[in-house]
Formats: structure tokens, C-alpha cells, sequence
């Protein structure tokens, strides 16, 4: 199993290769070659650890383990005195002062607590592991070889200095962390890779140095850096009270119903889990980061990032459920997936549609980890890997579009499928994927109305009812502008890049491929995870294999009905009606007064019911006053256990 | 297995005749009370057949498949229904049918099919929670979502269900396309968005719509239907019985409402479905 640690290396090496090469040839062929290889790596990891036969693969890693975190420890001081300084230059002295705050209590736990601790595995790899590393490996490097053509459109646009080597740098580097963050057991060595993730994508939001994107990059390290702390109290408190600094051991004592033995240390860590995952009260940094270009987006939203924070939340799901730790992140991801949905049907900007619908998507998964079953746990692994790929086709699609028409208005897309019909159709796959049925992610979310309505908790149960209403009514109606036939548009698809076109197909195919051998993805891959974890065997999927299949059949009877008669008629076609006399070019009509009227059509956003300020207001002030509530118990806690303990600190 | 097939094969063939029939039933029953004679009982079916044989146009190359589709789903939709399958199945299917409608209206990028697949699809937003909290009421009750499970609980459902089963009225109105809340299209000719969402569809294209219509009415009855059977010939009388007063009633609320704004659509769909849909659910949670 020595390929994932090749893996990391590898993609940090590239990375760093990428930061002193100048050329555009020689990037060019060393990011397809590196993404090539990463593909192949994750895929290669995942034959391997099939051949283990094993359930989880846990490497000790005794003799490397002190220098290895010692050297963390130190890119860790490195890192902080960079955040200080940056947080002065720019006047942000918050974020200098969380990162403060967090280096010198890594430094003193790590020197004088964890050094009697016993690390049993320093890594552990099950399949929850393997379907982040093939996401990271192959939605990740698909995403940088996108980026190659994006950014030089992009650096053509924007001119000034070519900053593309850092870009390319940073891409790679969250890629290698990603893969390091998904098979830490030791929290430790988690907490490394999180924090560099916070900071890469902080680099990355500020990309262009502007006013604002400085501004968003440092609220999106602030909100991350309280994460950070969350997950660091988290470690101190399950290394000094209950002496390991294993995720594992957390699990297992959850598996065996010492969740709420272990709500406390729980807490802190999936915190951070929502931080991370973009929850209320924390949202915002997400939809600030739309201001990088998009492959950051892209990036953030679907393979990295975001997923660690769900990742995280997933594998504590064990000790969630009916405590104190569960109610909270399933309060908290409630109200954000039902809020979220709301805010989105009020947006005109694709690219903050797609934001919020994230956020509310990861919110259905948290709820997912949040109710700590093994059905729920299901929906919310399901969920995880159809929003990967989808939402990284949506956000490829809608940044191609930007360069093209030069807007990512959803009302500029009108008429779409004439100019670009190519890449119409693939958003429209795209956003079919993201809510309808037969494709996957109305597939999970059905799986997770099931967990959620056999968990007995009704306010979930509302809650996905009438969100998922609302999902319905936001894509749809960005679905019905891109599929308007407006006459009269010229074609621009030649202008775009190859490599967008390629990546966005490789995606394509990845979504409705996935969803035609879904049921698979869940015998071989989620199914045994959970029996591991959970310590049950001939568990059943949560969707009976009946619907799977139907499912399955469904999808490809619609596949073969759009192959076969999609836009083919032989009727006569004649112009629309319009009230007035139609002028012949079904876009103007002769008015009353004889003079020419231009005819527009707009969406409904609904201002007034499903306001973004509004929504956003509710979110903040339901969300802080649950975490108020749920921090003061835990603390209130951890101030007894001290006390208890006497000479504990 | 051979009861499921006669069910399946009856509702293919017998759902548009039945269907057509009550499209004509309402129409001679509104005329009465409009104080008209009315036209015949099969009137619908001559329209039907009339719209097959108009000249073969459209608007563009694409609308007809979306419409053939939705087509397909509404029928696919009862199909399930009626082989007794999953409720969730049936209520996503027949999402996956009306987006196809929605779609086709946007396709053609005129004004009236737009505005009317707007409200058409703000239509489906506020009737959907009631649809799903009906479906997640039969199965805390009956511990499936299965149709043939439900159908076979020996204990009638409806006492256990009122709150659900009248916020499930409510939102037929919305489904069957009744005044007050036939905002996205309306069979009446007083309709101010011509004829909303169907104003680019015409000949069998449109005919596809109205058989469309007339499947998905039987299969909104099949839900009513539910709430009553518990597996006797009494539970199956009182259903049909009440799937026909039901109808009547729909009927008469179209000939006595005007049509209302789209906002009280919305509000008082949701506020139905938040008070009578969820109260009902949170008490069979503690059956």
C-alpha cells in the first residue's frame, strides 16, 4: 500500500515543479502528464487495497512517525508566522491572531502531551478513503487539466503579471493534501493536511489581489483558522482526557455506545467538519471564494475542501446520532440545506446558484453523518460522490460559458443551446443530475428521506420535504433558459478549448456511468465500508435493489429515447405566438402602435419570499444560537472533567 | 403476480377511457351549474380524435420529444402506481413527467408558454411537500411504501390520516388543474395567459397532453383511492365512492373560486402542508 504515500509526494513534487516552470508548452504537457498519473495512482491505490482483502488497511509507521511530525510541526510554525504576517500587511488582524493563538498550543500539545501518547496507526485506509482518493485523483486532475486551458483565456483577459506557476502550484498541492488528510488516522497529522488545505484555498480565492478577493480569501481563512481551532481543542481534549489522539479509537468507542462519553471531544471536531463543509453560520466563505477563477471553484466545491469537512463529519457519524453532538450538526446541516435552497431560487448568478446549492447539498450529507445511522450514513456517502462529479461539471460548464458569451447570468443564457449547443446540452445533463430522477443525486436524496424518516425525527423529515420543493423550482427554471430554441443565434462553439471540452465530456460520461452501475458503487465500495465500521454484516443498501434497477433501467431507456429522436421532426415548423403579429423572426412583433416591440422573458426569483438577506438572517441567527447553546454545555464540561481530573492541565 | 398484471394492463387501456369520461362528466356538470345544457359525454374524446387530425406542426425540432416524454412518464408513473411499487418511486417519476411538460413550454421561447411554465413550476413547488408528507403518512402507518402493501393493511388508513388526507384535497386542486389554482393552464377560455403552458403545443401534440391529462387524473384518484383500502370489497366500494365524490367536489370548487394569484397558491399550500400534513405525521409518529 506504498502508492498512496507516492501519491502524495508525487503531486507535491509536480506541484513545486509547476512554481519554477515559466513556459506554457512545458506546463502544458507536465500537468496532463501529472494528472495522468495521479488518475492512474488513485485507481491503482484502489486495486491494491482490493487485493489486501481487508476491511482497513492500517499502516503504523512507528520508525518515520517523530520525524515525520516534527517536520509537520515545523511547516506548521512556518505557515502560522506567514498567516501573522500577511494578517498585518492587510489589516486583518484577526486571522494573525487566531493563527496566534492556534501555533503555540499545537507546539506545546505536541511537545509535552501527544509524546506520551501512543500512536497505534498513524495511517489508516478503509473504503470511505478509497472513494475520496479515486474523487480527489480523478475529479482533482481533471479539474487541473481544465485549468490549462481556462487559465490562459483567463491570464488573456485579465493581462497583467502571470502569476499561473503559483496557481498551478497550489492546485497540486491541495490535491497531495487531500489524499494525506483522507488517510490520516493519526488527528495529529489530519490537522496538518486540514490547515493546508485552509491555506491553499486561501491563496487561491485571492488569486487576482483584488479588494475584494483579498478581502474574501481572509474571510474564508478566519472562518477556516476557528475551524482549525475547533479541531485542535478537539485533539487536546481527546488527548489529555482520554489519551489517544486516534480517530479510530474515537470511532470504535462510538460503534460500541460510548457517543456520548465522547460528545465533547466530538463537538470540537465536527465543528470544524462544518466549518469546513460550508455550514451556517460559516457559509459565507463559500460563496466569497467565487471571485477566483473558476477552477478554484470547481475545485473547492466538488472534490476538495468542502469534502474534507464532510468527510470528517462521515467518519465521526458513529458517534453522532441522538447526543448532544448529533442534535447540533443535525440542527445545523437542517437549517442550512432547507435555507440554502431557499436563497438559491433568488439568484440570477449561475455561479452563486451553484454555490448555494452546494452548501445546501452538503448540508443534506451533514444532516446524513449527523443522524449516525448506518441507512443515513449510506445516502450521505451516495451523496458525496454523485455531487463530486456533477457539481464539478456545472462548474466547468458555467465557467466555459463565462468566457464565451461573457456573462455567467443566468439570463444571458438564454438561447445557450443555439450558440453553444455542445455545452448547453452538457449543463443540462448536469443540472438534470442534480435533481431529477432517474440520476444520482435524487437517487441519495431519496435514500436519505428514507434514513431521515426511520430515524423518527420530524423536523428533518420538513425539512427535506420542502427543500427539496424548492430545489426542484431553482434548476428547473435554469434548465428550461438554457433549452429555449431562440432563433437567430449564431454558433460559438469553435472557441472553445479542447481541453474543456475533453474534461467537461470525461465528466459527463463520468456522471451517467456512475449512475448506470450505482448499485455496484454501493455493494462494493459503501455497503462493506459501513458493515466494517459499524460491525454488522448483510447489511442492506437503503434503497431496496427493486428501485436501484428501475432506477438503472429508467436512465437507459432515456438515454437510448434522446439518441434516437431528440430534435429530429419532420412537421412543418412555423413562428410562435406572440399576441402582436409576429415580425417573422419570433423575437419581434408588431406592437399597437405599429411600431416594432422586442420581446424578452424573464425568471421569477421571488425576492420578496426567498431573499438572500433574509435567508441568510434566519440561517445566522438560528445556527449561532444553536452553537451558543451546544458550546456552553460543552465547555461547561470540559471545565468539570478538569476539575475532576485535578492536576489534568 | 397475475392480479398485478390484469391491474397494470387494465389501467393502460382503462385509464384514458375512464379518464375521457370524467373529463366530460365535469364538463356536462359544469354547464349545469352553470345553468348551459352542456356538450355530450364523449364530447372530450371528439376533441381528441379532431386534434389527431389537424396539419402536423410545431415550433421547433424539440418540443415534441419533451412532450412524448412526458407522456411516457405520466404513463410510466401510473404504471408503477398500479403494480402496487414504491409511493417514492411513483412521486419522483412523476417530477421527472411534469419537468418534461416545463420543458417543452421554455423550449419555445414564447411568451405565454413561458410565463405559464413559470407558474406551472411554482405550481409544483407548492404542492410537492403535500405529496411527499402523504406518501411518508402511509408509511408510518402502514410500515411500507409499497401500494400493494398499503392496499393490503386490514385496517382502513383515513381515520388515522384526516389532517393528511385534507391537505392531499387541497393540493389536488392544484394537480387537476382546477380554478382557484389553475394558474399554469386552465380548460376554461377565460385563461389571461391564452393558454399558458400549452399555447405552442397543437395538434397531436397537444392531443398527446389532454391523454396525458386524463392518465394522470386516474392515477391522482389511485392516491385518494389509498387512503380508504383495507384489502375487503366494503374498504373498495367506499374507496371508489369516495374517489368519485371527490371528483364532483373538484368539479364544483372550479365552477365556484375564481382564479387566485399565484402567492396564495404558494402560502396556503405550504401553510396546509406545515399544519395539516406535518401535525398528522408527528401523530403517527407517536401511534
Amino acid at each position: 500500500m506504498s502508492t498512496i504515500f507516492i501519491l502524495i509526494i508525487f503531486a507535491f513534487v509536480v506541484a513545486l515543479a509547476l512554481l519554477v516552470l515559466k513556459a506554457d508548452a512545458g506546463r502544458d504537457i507536465l500537468v496532463k502528464i501529472a494528472a495522468a498519473v495521479i488518475a492512474a495512482g488513485s485507481i491503482w491505490t484502489a486495486v491494491e487495497f482490493f487485493r489486501s482483502g481487508e476491511d482497513t488497511v492500517n499502516i503504523a509507521m512507528h520508525s518515520a512517525e517523530s520525524v515525520i511530525s516534527y517536520a509537520m510541526l515545523a511547516i506548521e510554525v512556518i505557515l502560522a508566522l506567514v498567516v501573522i504576517f500577511l494578517g498585518i500587511k492587510h489589516k486583518k488582524y484577526l486571522a494573525s491572531v487566531l493563527a496566534a493563538i492556534q501555533a503555540p498550543f499545537t507546539v506545546w500539545f505536541e511537545l509535552t502531551k501527544a509524546h506520551h501518547i501512543e500512536v497505534e496507526n498513524n495511517v489508516s485506509i478503509d473504503r470511505l478513503s478509497i472513494i475520496m482518493i479515486l474523487i480527489v485523483g480523478i475529479v482533482g486532475s481533471l479539474i487541473t487539466v481544465y485549468a490549462l486551458g481556462y487559465m490562459k483565456d483567463f491570464q488573456h483577459h485579465q493581462g497583467g503579471p502571470d502569476r499561473r506557476p503559483l496557481f498551478f502550484f497550489l492546485m497540486f498541492t491541495f490535491l497531495s493534501a487531500m489524499f494525506g488528510l483522507v488517510v490520516s488516522n493519526n488527528l495529529l497529522w489530519m490537522f496538518f493536511f486540514w490547515e493546508i488545505t485552509t491555506l491553499c484555498s486561501f491563496f487561491l480565492i485571492g488569486f487576482t489581489r483584488t479588494e475584494e478577493a483579498v478581502n474574501n480569501s481572509f474571510r474564508q481563512l478566519v472562518l477556516n483558522l476557528i475551524g482549525g481551532l475547533s479541531f485542535l481543542t478537539g485533539i487536546i481534549v481527546l488527548g489529555s482526557f482520554y489519551g489517544t489522539i486516534e480517530l479510530s479509537t474515537l470511532v470504535t468507542l462510538g460503534v460500541q455506545g460510548y457517543g456520548a462519553l465522547m460528545v465533547v471531544p466530538t463537538m470540537f471536531l465536527a465543528l470544524a467538519g462544518l466549518t469546513k463543509a460550508a455550514q451556517m453560520p460559516f457559509h459565507s466563505w463559500l460563496l466569497g471564494a467565487m471571485v477566483a477563477p473558476t477552477p478554484t471553484s470547481a475545485l473547492l466545491h466538488s472534490s476538495t475542501m468542502v469534502k474534507a469537512g464532510v468527510f470528517l463529519i462521515l467518519k465521526l457519524a458513529p458517534c453522532l446520532g441522538f447526543n448532544m453532538a448529533g442534535i447540533m450538526v443535525m440542527l445545523i446541516g437542517g437549517i442550512t440545506f432547507l435555507l440554502a435552497s431557499f436563497a438559491a431560487i433568488s439568484q440570477s448568478n449561475g455561479k452563486r446558484v451553484l454555490a448555494y446549492s452546494t452548501i445546501a447539498n452538503l448540508g443534506l450529507i451533514v444532516i446524513c453523518g449527523g443522524v449516525g445511522a448506518t441507512g443515513a450514513v449510506w445516502a450521505g456517502i451516495m451523496l458525496l460522490i454523485f455531487h463530486a462529479i456533477t457539481k464539478s461539471l456545472m462548474f466547468l460548464c458555467v465557467g466555459t460559458a463565462e468566457h464565451q458569451i461573457g456573462s455567467r447570468d443566468i439570463e444571458d443564457m438564454d438561447g445557450l443551446f443555439g450558440r453553444l449547443p455542445r455545452l448547453a446540452s452538457f449543463m443540462m445533463i448536469g443540472i438534470a443530475g442534480m435533481f431529477l430522477a432517474p440520476l444520482g443525486m435524487l437517487i441519495s436524496k431519496w435514500a436519505a428521506m428514507t434514513s431521515f424518516i426511520d430515524s423518527g425525527n420530524f423536523f428533518l423529515v420538513a425539512v427535506i420535504c420542502f427543500g427539496s420543493a424548492a430545489t426542484a423550482f431553482y434548476w428547473t427554471k435554469w434548465l428550461g433558459k438554457l433549452s429555449a430554441i431562440v432563433a437567430a443565434r449564431e454558433n460559438i462553439e469553435s472557441g472553445v478549448n479542447k481541453e474543456e471540452t475533453f474534461v467537461h465530456g470525461a465528466l459527463v460520461a463520468m456522471e451517467i456511468v456512475i449512475c448506470l452501475i450505482f448499485p455496484f458503487v454501493s455493494k462494493i465500495f459503501v455497503i462493506p465500508y459501513i458493515e466494517g465500521v459499524w460491525g454488522v454484516s448483510n447489511l442492506a443498501a437503503t434503497l431496496s435493489s427493486n428501485n436501484m434497477i428501475i432506477m438503472c433501467v429508467m436512465l437507459a431507456v432515456l438515454l437510448i429515447l434522446i439518441l434516437l429522436f431528440y430534435g429530429k421532426t419532420n412537421k412543418k415548423i412555423v413562428p410562435i405566438y406572440m399576441a402582436g403579429a409576429n415580425t417573422g423572426d419570433n423575437l419581434t412583433y408588431m406592437g399597437s402602435m405599429q411600431t416594432e416591440m422586442t420581446q424578452s422573458l424573464r425568471n421569477w426569483y421571488m425576492e420578496k419570499y426567498f431573499g438572500e438577506k433574509k435567508m441568510n438572517m434566519l440561517g445566522l441567527a438560528s445556527t449561532i444560537t444553536i452553537l451558543g447553546v451546544a458550546f456552553a454545555i460543552a465547555i461547561g464540561t470540559i471545565i468539570t472533567m478538569m476539575s475532576v481530573m485535578g492536576g489534568g492541565f | 403476480m397475475v392480479k398485478i398484471i390484469i391491474c397494470v394492463i387494465a389501467y393502460l387501456i382503462l385509464a384514458p377511457v375512464i379518464g375521457g369520461l370524467l373529463a366530460g362528466i365535469d364538463r356536462v356538470i359544469s354547464a349545469r351549474m352553470q345553468g348551459r345544457h352542456g356538450p355530450s359525454v364523449f364530447q372530450p374524446f371528439y376533441d381528441f380524435f379532431k386534434l389527431l387530425e389537424k396539419e402536423p406542426i410545431t415550433v421547433n425540432n424539440v418540443q415534441d420529444f419533451y412532450i412524448a416524454c412526458f407522456l411516457l412518464f405520466i404513463v410510466v408513473t401510473g404504471f408503477f402506481f398500479f403494480a402496487g411499487m414504491d409511493l417514492l418511486l411513483v412521486i419522483f417519476t412523476l417530477s421527472l413527467a411534469s419537468t418534461f411538460l416545463i420543458i417543452a413550454a421554455f423550449s419555445s421561447n414564447s411568451a405565454y408558454p413561458q410565463m405559464g411554465a413559470e407558474r406551472e413550476l411554482l405550481q409544483m413547488m407548492a404542492y410537492e411537500p403535500m405529496v411527499l408528507i402523504t406518501a411518508i403518512g402511509f408509511y408510518l402507518y402502514s410500515g411500507s411504501f409499497n401500494v400493494a402493501d398499503i392496499i393490503h393493511n386490514s385496517k382502513m388508513s383515513f381515520p388515522y390520516m384526516i389532517g393528511i388526507f385534507a391537505g392531499f384535497l387541497f393540493i389536488l386542486t392544484i394537480k387537476m388543474r382546477k380554478s382557484p389554482f389553475d394558474l399554469s393552464m386552465s380548460h376554461h377560455a377565460h385563461q389571461e395567459l391564452v393558454a399558458g403552458l400549452k399555447t405552442e403545443f397543437s395538434g397531436k401534440t397537444l392531443a398527446m397532453v389532454e391523454i396525458a391529462h386524463w392518465y394522470e387524473n386516474i392515477f391522482l384518484l389511485g392516491f385518494v383511492f389509498l387512503f380508504f383500502a383495507n384489502g375487503t370489497i366494503a374498504g373498495t366500494v367506499i374507496g371508489i365512492v369516495v374517489c368519485l365524490v371527490t371528483y364532483f367536489f373538484e368539479t364544483f370548487i372550479d365552477n365556484n373560486f375564481a382564479r387566485m394569484k399565484w402567492n396564495v397558491a404558494l402560502n396556503s399550500s405550504w401553510l396546509v402542508a406545515i399544519t395539516l400534513g406535518m401535525i398528522n405525521i408527528v401523530v403517527l409518529y407517536f401511534m
